[in-house]
């Protein structure tokens, strides 16, 4: 399995609304990050929760938002920040 | 009430339901019936339900707590515990089974902290069943957007300068945090870290505070 | 997002950066039937039954309606997730629980259920 991503890139959450069980949080589509480590490659939960067998398994990554992009009114300190585990079918290169 | 008059060979309700549950909900009763059924089918045995109720029972915050202590003395083990938790915990007889632990280390400049925003993911062979608070919706509501404000209604204010990081656990890796060592406790033995190394600075809501000084639990 | 794609509402289990309130710290020690429910996904989920997925328990939890997310037990959704699965995959027949459930609850000697 090749990563497409790597440590340190910025990549950029699709702006996508499919039905379906997703594990990409709504609050963080659409939103801009850097990949903070490429955890592994696991089964598709969106496909599995369909039943299937959620093959090929692809990369997982954990990807680092500044609270004040993921929040426009964030009122805590400017430094926070929240990780999430996103698969890389919802990331996109960050545009620009 | 529960009446036990008459004996059944196979009653698996009997085995596991104790005399004292006697008022059981609707969906307690399905579980039941479910269970027996499947037991019946063969689709597992007795035995292994108990084992089952045996190590959920064993996990616990002591647990990671054991993990915690050892870290904060053992710098291999740390590395080891940061690297791969899951290996890292099977020292301590815990099984992650269909999931990954990920420690995530607190630092004078990062502070971690572990919520899981769509459901209530928890890293439970390890410290047990979370509390109601974490699976509660304001907590997952609020603690991605709001943190600190959180973190107060939870006693803890951190010093300047330091980041609040917040894990949502969408996937497979269920975290734990390693909280910072307080300070006056250089001569403390592995088991006496033990002891204050509390639950709720292992999700991240407090940090662990220095002995004799209390604070939030 | 791309035009003419479908913007499907946000679940109601999607929380993140909803506004709430504060945060009830109170903590009820977890009853039996509760582990009981807990346990019971546990082994349908395993390696060595594999029944079903962590995934589509989730699915069913989102499936299960706002009202229901918002009124039952935390192990009450589990069970009633648990359930519609077994169903729905044929494990057991709607008329075998039934039947068990009613006879669990003449053999504990309480009133018939809903």
């Amino acid at each position: 399995m090749t990563a497409r991503f790597a440590v340190g890139e910025r990549v950029r959450v699709h702006d996508r609304y499919p039905p379906g069980h997703i594990r990409t949080p709504y609050y963080i589509r659409g939103k801009s990050g850097v990949v903070a480590d490429m955890v592994g490659a696991f089964t598709d939960p969106e496909d599995c929760a369909r039943g299937g067998d959620g093959l090929p398994e692809r990369p997982l990554y954990r990807v680092r938002f500044r609270q004040t992009v993921a929040w426009p009114d964030y009122a805590g300190d400017g430094r926070d920040t929240v990780d999430i585990e996103i698969f890389e079918h919802w990331l996109e290169p960050e545009p620009g | 009430m529960a009446t036990h008059g008459d004996d059944h060979g196979h009653d698996h309700a009997r085995t596991f339901v104790a005399d004292e549950e006697d008022s059981l909900g609707h969906y307690a009763i399905v579980e039941m019936a479910v269970r027996e059924l499947l037991i019946e089918k063969g689709v597992f045995t007795p035995d292994e339900f108990r084992e089952g109720l045996e190590v959920f029972d064993k996990a616990g915050p002591h647990l990671g707590a054991r993990a915690v202590a050892r870290a904060w003395t053992d710098p291999e083990f740390k590395e080891s515990l940061l690297a791969d938790g899951s290996a890292a915990v099977k020292e301590l007889g815990v099984d992650m089974k269909l999931t990954e632990l990920y420690v995530v280390e607190n630092t004078p400049r990062v502070h971690n902290v572990i919520v899981c925003t769509l459901c209530s993911c928890y890293p439970k062979p390890l410290l047990g069943a979370p509390p109601d608070w974490y699976k509660s919706r304001n907590y997952r509501s609020r603690m991605v957007r709001e943190p600190r404000s959180v973190l107060a209604e939870f006693g803890t204010t951190l010093p300047e300068g330091v980041e609040v990081r917040v894990h949502d656990s969408t996937a497979t890796m269920r975290y734990m945090v390693l909280p910072l060592r307080p300070e006056g406790t250089a001569d403390f033995t592995r088991e006496q870290l033990e002891t204050l190394v509390n639950r709720d600075s292992m999700i991240g809501v407090t940090v662990v505070p220095a002995p004799g000084q209390g604070g939030p639990g | 997002m791309a035009d003419g794609e479908e913007k499907t509402p946000r679940g109601y289990h999607d929380l993140g950066g909803h506004p709430a309130g504060p945060v009830d710290r109170s903590e009820h020690v977890l009853e039996p039937w509760e582990k009981r429910v807990d346990v019971l996904c546990g082994i349908l989920v395993d390696r060595k039954r594999r029944l079903m997925t962590i995934d589509e328990r989730r699915d069913a939890i989102e499936k299960l309606g706002e009202d229901a997310y918002n009124s039952l037990k935390y192990y009450e959704l589990w069970m009633a997730a648990a359930l519609k699965l077994v169903l729905e995959k044929g494990i057991l027949t709607r008329d075998e629980i039934d039947g068990r459930v009613d006879e669990i609850r003449a053999r504990l000697g309480l009133e018939a259920g809903p």
